[in-house]
């Protein structure tokens, strides 16, 4: 089992489950995100279910934040160690004849999101964090919406929301079906699987996009 | 076909090297890659220039000596040869090519363009191989039925020509594919199964201790092979191993 | 002239490998630990020779002068190896095996010799299978066989066209296991530049690291070389680039006789030379005779519309091809020996019928194969078996799945599609059934020296079966050096480590350096290349597929005044401390320029035509081979006395107990 932490592999693994994990967390969001596009209401409450709900915050939130740190503490790790492993670059390398721009730009995508997260944090978590834990302000459970739209009225930020997402979906393109070959998926599936993965890499940034939109345009 | 070669100079493993650029004449589209670099080695030698150093011996593209990183690929554009069976045909009149050795820590270069992959043979070492002594008190061959979708891709795996072109091209310089299609070749076969899991262990443990880089599934090894071994090697070794690791 | 001691063991045929095996001495475990042998060489000889004496015990060094003992040429035998399994159930057994590779070599091999190859033979599928090579199966899960030339049944296992490839890598994965154990000591990148002997044994070698160039001194209790072949002194061959006789001569010129130098194998399918940059010459397998047709055009003008682009060979009718081999040997077709098949192609090349441009090329025609299996494909699927197109598209499926790759290899290196024209092929040097001289123990004239695998002059008489070459490599270093060198060691088991403070060692190493010392300071104006081709062109042109007495003088003496001029006037840059591939090669050349003479000198000697020799004094009126039982059943020894031309022969007469020589005909 010792090996298992220390080997290259164990942190293919690691960063495959990691990277799974935060895929079906991206999916939860997202479903919830787009519950605001048909009903305010609803919206509200499930956000504030989410909010409020002491297993949400207390143990999935907590995995959550440690499976974000993990995933981006180990990219920027790996990212160290594979540009170690060749101390002297080719004169010329032709990368694209033979992989995607998506698989060998992994680092530069996710740095984008990580930005992204961390507006996404200043925006969102730290004012509900101080909301509820620091400041203990009364509850209000149809506060959520508002706060919402209210952050898609600037277009700038509507504008670093769309590109950000069109990063996390070129990050998703090689990540999605990459985890699968990581932790041995490889079969007669893996086409269909792939497809699959192609899909939601694509739609799923494109639905995040699509909110932000509608609210910046609605508000 | 006249030609201008940007060539790796590098005296040995410590020495710095750089780029250097010689002309070459009358290079016939029949040529191989290599034919034309012994062309270029006469010339060079007539003129008193030391000649390019580069490694290959059966220039039929089975023994996996020859490399060379031709105008950014490993072993030139052209898909499924070794640099050996490249013919200058794939390239036009007036050309510039560059011409580095296959790069990676755990190769080191030896001379010009010639690296020392010995970190394969290591690996090899560490569990490359079923025990079985070589007494030739074994049982019959046909003892053992083997499916023959598996003997061929056992098969498959095994023609791996241990030459690095996928460490070369992966932009991790992961050692995978090559550490992969042994793994595979032994878990796919009965003979292989017994020992299978220290197998795997010990070849990884000591790919890791090599240097190489971490895999990204890229799959710039896969379409960079001259054999043509197929990623589903990873897949096999990333599954035998997490087994493997499981069991203890 | 004496006669040679082969130490055959006495008692039946059969028998002897058994009763001999039961006799000999051996060496204790305890005491093995304190032996040392070196290898020199990573084929399937040495590889496995190297792997088994390491299980048993001893310590081994092994070297090659590649980066990794798994690139050794081996590994690009293609076709298969033979094994007498009888898993066909065609009428296989060892006998017959044995009967055919005797029948085969044209009766001049050793008898002894050859009944152990076919004994072992079935131990190494055996064996091979249990340390995981991959062989072709059926779909019963069971293995596959094929047929090769010159046999009428199918013993050859196979996997794809890499047969070589994956039995060297089974024993190259044997000796990594005891690599991994410490057993053996793997020297990469290191040449064997001399023997060295005390008291007369071979007790170590002098090596040259090939990266620093250092001289290294290498003691042991024995010396087993399996260095491969010699046939890169044509200079083009299907050998690999680096394929030398150096580490074979060597041990000639420390004492060991070399054996019918001239008994080379010119292997009938390879891709014909295109242009003079040509550095070597591609081998197409012997399997796709199993398929494909050997035709040149019926009338002249139709070469000459072909050598002028006018004709292309597939508007060529059915009446106006000569499918040659079908017309003079009917029993054998495409399927006769090699050396039949390489003769009948020169014959007709020389009448002027060759297809391309420089008149030396035949067909390899695989239409009618894709038809018929086009056809049966066709059958088997219920579909319209006189569709053309679909016959063929279906028949070209079968045909990739057989010989994908070696299809594959033409076209990039023809740049034309064998699917669609006809293959051209040409003899090509590819195998040297010559080499030291070994008795049954494989030890050559020197004691603690042992030759193995194509090395040693072998078990395959003038000429060589298909898929025997892995064969006897494999049988060689598994099965019977691991024992007969036991025999030796026994007396050894009180010598103690070997010191390489020797007197001898000094004087070799001195002899090292002072050659290596006298290229580097020539700096005359031609490239060892220069050299090594006009040697090449004068073997091919003398020494060839066809050789005459006035020919083989003046090879002699040609090859005799390139060798002073060698000397002379041969450039060597660099230096003797770094990566030096010239230098290298330099030294490989200068015994392959001492080598030529002693080839062209037992040519001259064996005055009759027998498996790849043919001497045009020697023939039927029909122009075929005429052997001279009478005056030449005997293997030729050759003693070393400084110039190869004062080389004293020594005979081996050859006796026949269990078999009835006959004239070989395939006809």
């Amino acid at each position: 089992m010792s090996g298992l932490i220390k080997s290259s592999l164990a942190r293919k693994y690691a960063m495959a489950l990691s990277g799974l994990f935060l895929i079906v967390f991206l999916l939860q969001h997202f479903t919830i995100n787009f519950i605001s596009v048909f009903s305010e209401e609803v919206f509200n409450q499930v956000s504030h279910f989410m909010g409020n709900n002491p297993a949400v915050q207390f143990l999935l939130q907590p995995i959550l934040i440690f499976g974000v740190l993990f995933h981006f503490t180990m990219g920027f790790v790996l990212e160290y160690q594979n540009r170690n492993s060749r101390s002297q670059n080719y004169a010329e390398n032709k990368g694209f004849a033979n992989s995607s721009w998506m698989s060998r730009n992994m680092i530069w995508s996710g740095a984008v999101v990580l930005s992204f997260l961390g507006l996404h944090f200043y925006d969102f978590w730290f004012p509900e964090m101080n909301y509820k834990y620091i400041e203990v302000l009364p509850e209000d459970p149809n506060r959520y919406f508002e706060e919402m739209v209210h952050k898609f009225v600037s277009p700038f930020r509507v504008g670093f929301y769309a590109v950000s997402f069109v990063f996390l979906m070129l990050h998703l393109l090689h990540g999605f079906s990459s985890s699968f070959q990581s932790v041995g998926l490889n079969n007669k599936y893996t086409k269909g699987l792939k497809s699959f993965t192609i899909a939601f890499s694509i739609l799923i940034p494109v639905g995040f996009i699509y909110i932000a939109f509608f609210h910046h345009l609605n508000a | 076909m006249n030609l201008n070669l940007k060539i790796w100079r590098q005296a040995n493993t410590t020495a710095q090297g750089k780029m250097e650029t010689y002309p070459i004449e009358n290079v016939s589209p029949d040529m191989s890659f290599l034919e034309m670099m012994d062309v270029l080695n006469e010339q060079l030698i007539n003129k008193g220039i030391d000649p390019v150093a580069f490694d290959h011996d059966c220039r039929e593209g089975i023994c996996g000596m020859c490399s060379m990183y031709i105008n950014g690929e490993a072993h030139g554009p052209d898909r499924l040869v070794t640099t050996c069976q490249l013919h200058m045909r794939k390239f036009k009149d007036g050309e510039t090519i560059t011409i580095e050795p296959f790069r990676a820590n755990a190769f080191p270069v030896v001379k010009d363009l010639a690296v020392d992959r010995s970190a394969f043979d290591r690996i090899q070492h560490a569990g490359g191989f079923v025990s079985v002594n070589t007494s030739g008190n074994t049982q019959d061959a046909n003892a053992i039925p083997i499916n023959k979708h598996d003997a061929d891709n056992a098969f498959d795996a095994a023609t791996c020509i241990g030459c690095g072109a996928c460490v070369a091209s992966c932009k991790n310089a992961s050692a995978m594919l090559f550490v992969s299609a042994k793994v595979s070749q032994y878990a796919l076969l009965p003979q292989g199964k017994v020992e299978a899991a220290d197998r795997v262990l010990n070849m990884v443990k000591q790919m890791d201790e090599e240097g190489f880089g971490n895999c990204t599934n890229t799959g710039a090894c896969e379409v960079e092979c001259p054999k043509g071994i197929s990623l589903e090697n990873i897949a096999r070794m990333n599954r035998e191993y997490l087994a493997a690791s499981a069991k203890g | 002239m004496t006669n040679l001691d082969s130490k055959i063991p006495k008692g039946p045929l059969s028998d002897k490998w058994t009763n001999h095996k039961s006799h000999i001495n051996l060496v204790s475990p305890a005491n093995k630990r304190l032996i040392d042998v070196i290898v020199v060489g990573t084929g399937l000889a040495g590889a496995s020779a190297a792997a088994t004496l390491a299980e048993l015990g001893y310590n081994v060094k092994a070297f090659c002068f590649q980066d990794s003992p798994r690139r050794a040429h081996s590994i690009a035998a293609q076709g298969g190896i033979n094994a007498a399994k009888n898993y066909q159930g065609d009428g296989d057994s060892t006998y017959r095996l044995f009967y055919d590779t005797i029948k085969g070599g044209d009766y001049r091999s050793r008898e002894a010799n050859v009944h152990r190859l076919a004994e072992v033979s079935t131990n190494i599928i055996d064996q091979c299978v249990a340390q995981g090579v991959p062989f072709a199966r059926d779909y019963g899960g069971l293995l596959d066989n094929r047929s090769f030339g010159g046999v009428l049944v199918s013993r050859t296992f196979y996997a794809k066209g890499q047969t070589g490839q994956q039995l060297l890598l089974g024993a190259y994965s044997a000796m990594n296991r005891q690599i991994g154990r410490g057993k053996i000591k793997i020297y990469n990148r290191h040449e064997m530049m001399d023997l060295v002997l005390v008291d007369g044994k071979a007790r170590g070698i002098i090596a040259r690291n090939l990266v620093t160039g250092q001289i290294e001194r290498h003691g042991a209790h024995a010396v087993v070389v399996a260095s491969g072949g010699y046939g890169n002194i044509f200079f083009l061959s299907t050998n690999a680039m680096g394929s030398n006789v150096s580490a074979g001569w060597k041990i000639h010129q420390k004492g060991a006789h070399f054996a019918n130098p001239c008994f080379t194998q010119i292997h009938p399918t390879c891709i014909p030379v295109s242009g003079d940059h040509q550095s070597k010459l591609t081998l197409m397998s012997e399997s796709l005779r199993n398929d494909g047709r050997i035709w040149v055009p019926k009338n002249m003008e139709d070469v000459q519309g072909i050598r002028e682009g006018k004709l292309k060979p597939t508007d060529l009718k059915e009446e106006d091809r000569d499918y040659y081999l079908e017309r003079r040997y009917p029993a054998f077709g495409n399927l006769v020996p090699r050396d039949v098949a390489s003769r009948a192609a020169k014959e007709r090349c020389d009448a002027g019928f060759g297809v391309n441009k420089t008149g030396e090329a035949v067909y390899l025609d695989f239409v009618a194969a894709i038809t018929r299996y086009g056809k049966e494909q066709a059958h088997v699927k219920g579909l319209d078996e006189d569709d053309t197109v679909l016959v063929k598209k279906l028949g070209q499926e079968v045909v990739r799945s057989k010989y994908g790759n070696l299809f594959q290899m033409y076209e990039k290196i023809v740049d034309q599609n064998p699917y669609e024209m006809p293959m051209m092929i040409y003899p090509a040097v590819h195998y040297t059934m010559g080499g030291v001289w070994v008795d049954y123990n494989l030890m050559t004239s020197i004691p603690g020296c042992y030759a193995i695998g194509e090395a040693n002059f072998s078990d395959h008489g003038a000429n060589r079966l298909g898929a025997s070459a892995l064969m006897q490599g494999l049988a060689d270093g598994y099965f019977v050096l691991p024992y007969t060198i036991g025999d030796y060691l026994s007396n050894d088991i009180r010598t103690g480590p070997i010191s390489t403070d020797a007197p001898e060692f000094d004087a070799a190493e001195k002899t090292v350096k002072d050659k290596i010392h006298l290229f580097l300071t020539n700096k005359g104006k031609n490239s060892v290349d220069h050299y090594h081709k006009k040697l090449g062109k004068i073997m091919w042109d003398k020494c060839g597929m066809s050789r005459n007495a006035k020919g083989l003088k003046e090879a002699m003496a040609e090859i005799k005044a390139l060798r002073e001029d060698f000397y002379k006037n041969v450039n060597v840059p660099g230096t003797d401390s770094e990566f030096n591939e010239q230098l290298a090669k330099a030294g490989r050349v200068s015994d392959f320029l001492e080598l030529g003479e002693l080839f062209a000198k037992d040519a001259l000697e064996r005055l009759e035509s027998c498996g790849g020799h043919f001497r045009e004094e020697s023939q039927t009126p029909e122009g075929e081979a005429m052997r001279d039982d009478q005056n030449f059943t005997f293997v030729s020894a050759w003693e070393y006395k400084g110039e190869p031309a004062d080389a004293v022969l020594h005979k081996e007469e050859l006796n026949y107990e269990e078999i009835e020589v006959k004239t070989r005909s395939y006809k």
